[in-house]
C-alpha cells in the first residue's frame, strides 16, 4: 500500500498507524515533523507546486517500498499556514522487520526534505518574514543514500 | 504557428515578479532550458533582476527536475522556483 496526502487539516496518527498494522508486518516506524518555536517565530507558511509534489512524493514512495521490501508506506504533508506546535509531515513505514522500516522512514524524510516541491515561509511575532533557506546537512543526509 | 510554453513561479521568485505563471512564446531559436530563460531575462527589468543569479535557482520541466542544459523538446511547463525547504 502507498498512501499520499498533500492536505491543510491536520492528520491523526493513530488512524493512520492502525490502517498499515491491519497489514500485520510486525514493525512499524513512523516520524512526525512540526513546527518549531524558533525566535520569536508565530506561523510556517508551506507553499507547493501540487502537480510536480504528487509525482516526486509516489516516486520517493515507490522507491523506498521497493527497496526496503515494505508492505506500506503513507507520505502526508500539510500545506499553507500552520502555527508553532502544529504538525506538518507525517511518514510512516511497514514491514517485517525493524531495520528495514526505520530505514526506510528516515529515508523517505532525508528525500522529502531535498527533492519534492514544498517551500517554507516563516512569519515572526513581529511582522518579519523569511523564506526559509536549504540546508548543506539535508543534501548531504539525501545524498548518502545513494552510497 | 508559434509553439508557447507555461512558465510557473514559486515561492520567493513568484513574490518577486508579482505573477505566479505566464505564458511565453518559445523562438525556434529557444531549444535549452537556458535559452529559454535567457528570453525571460529579456522581457522585463523585473525578470532580469530575479533570474540574475540561476545558481540560487532550480528548474523543472513538466515536473522533473532539470539542469539548464536540457532541451526543452515537447515540453509544457517550465518551472522556476528556489531550492526546495520541505519535510
Amino acid at each position: 500500500m502507498i498512501k499520499i496526502l498533500v492536505q491543510r487539516d491536520n492528520f491523526d496518527i493513530g488512524v493512520e498507524t492502525t490502517e498499515i498494522a491491519k497489514l500485520g508486518g510486525g514493525a512499524l516506524a513512523s516520524f512526525i515533523g512540526q513546527v518549531r518555536a524558533d525566535n520569536g517565530l508565530h506561523t510556517l507558511e508551506l507553499e507547493h507546486y501540487p502537480a510536480m509534489t504528487e509525482k516526486s512524493l509516489h516516486a520517493i514512495a515507490e522507491h523506498a517500498k521497493a527497496h526496503w521490501n515494505l508492505h506500506a508506506i503513507t507520505i502526508i504533508h500539510r500545506v499553507g499556514p500552520l502555527p508553532v506546535g502544529d504538525n506538518i509531515v507525517l511518514v510512516i513505514t511497514g514491514s517485517d522487520h525493524r531495520q528495514a522500516a526505520i530505514d526506510a522512514c528516515s529515508y523517505a524524510m532525508d528525500q522529502l526534505k531535498t527533492v519534492a516541491p514544498f517551500w517554507k515561509k516563516e512569519q515572526f511575532d513581529n511582522g518579519r518574514s523569511e523564506w526559509v533557506q536549504e540546508r548543506q546537512s539535508d543534501l548531504q543526509a539525501a545524498k548518502n543514500w545513494d552510497d | 504557428m508559434n509553439r508557447t510554453i507555461t512558465i510557473l513561479y514559486f515561492a520567493w521568485v513568484r513574490e518577486r515578479l508579482g505573477k505566479d505563471q505566464e505564458i511565453v512564446d518559445l523562438p525556434d531559436s529557444a531549444v535549452t532550458v537556458a535559452d529559454l530563460i535567457g528570453c525571460l531575462i529579456e522581457s522585463s527589468a523585473d525578470h532580469r533582476e530575479v533570474l540574475k543569479n540561476l545558481e540560487k535557482l532550480r528548474f523543472a520541466l513538466d515536473q522533473d527536475f532539470v539542469s539548464l542544459d536540457q532541451a526543452i523538446g515537447s515540453a509544457k511547463e517550465l518551472a522556476i522556483f528556489p531550492p526546495v525547504t520541505g519535510g
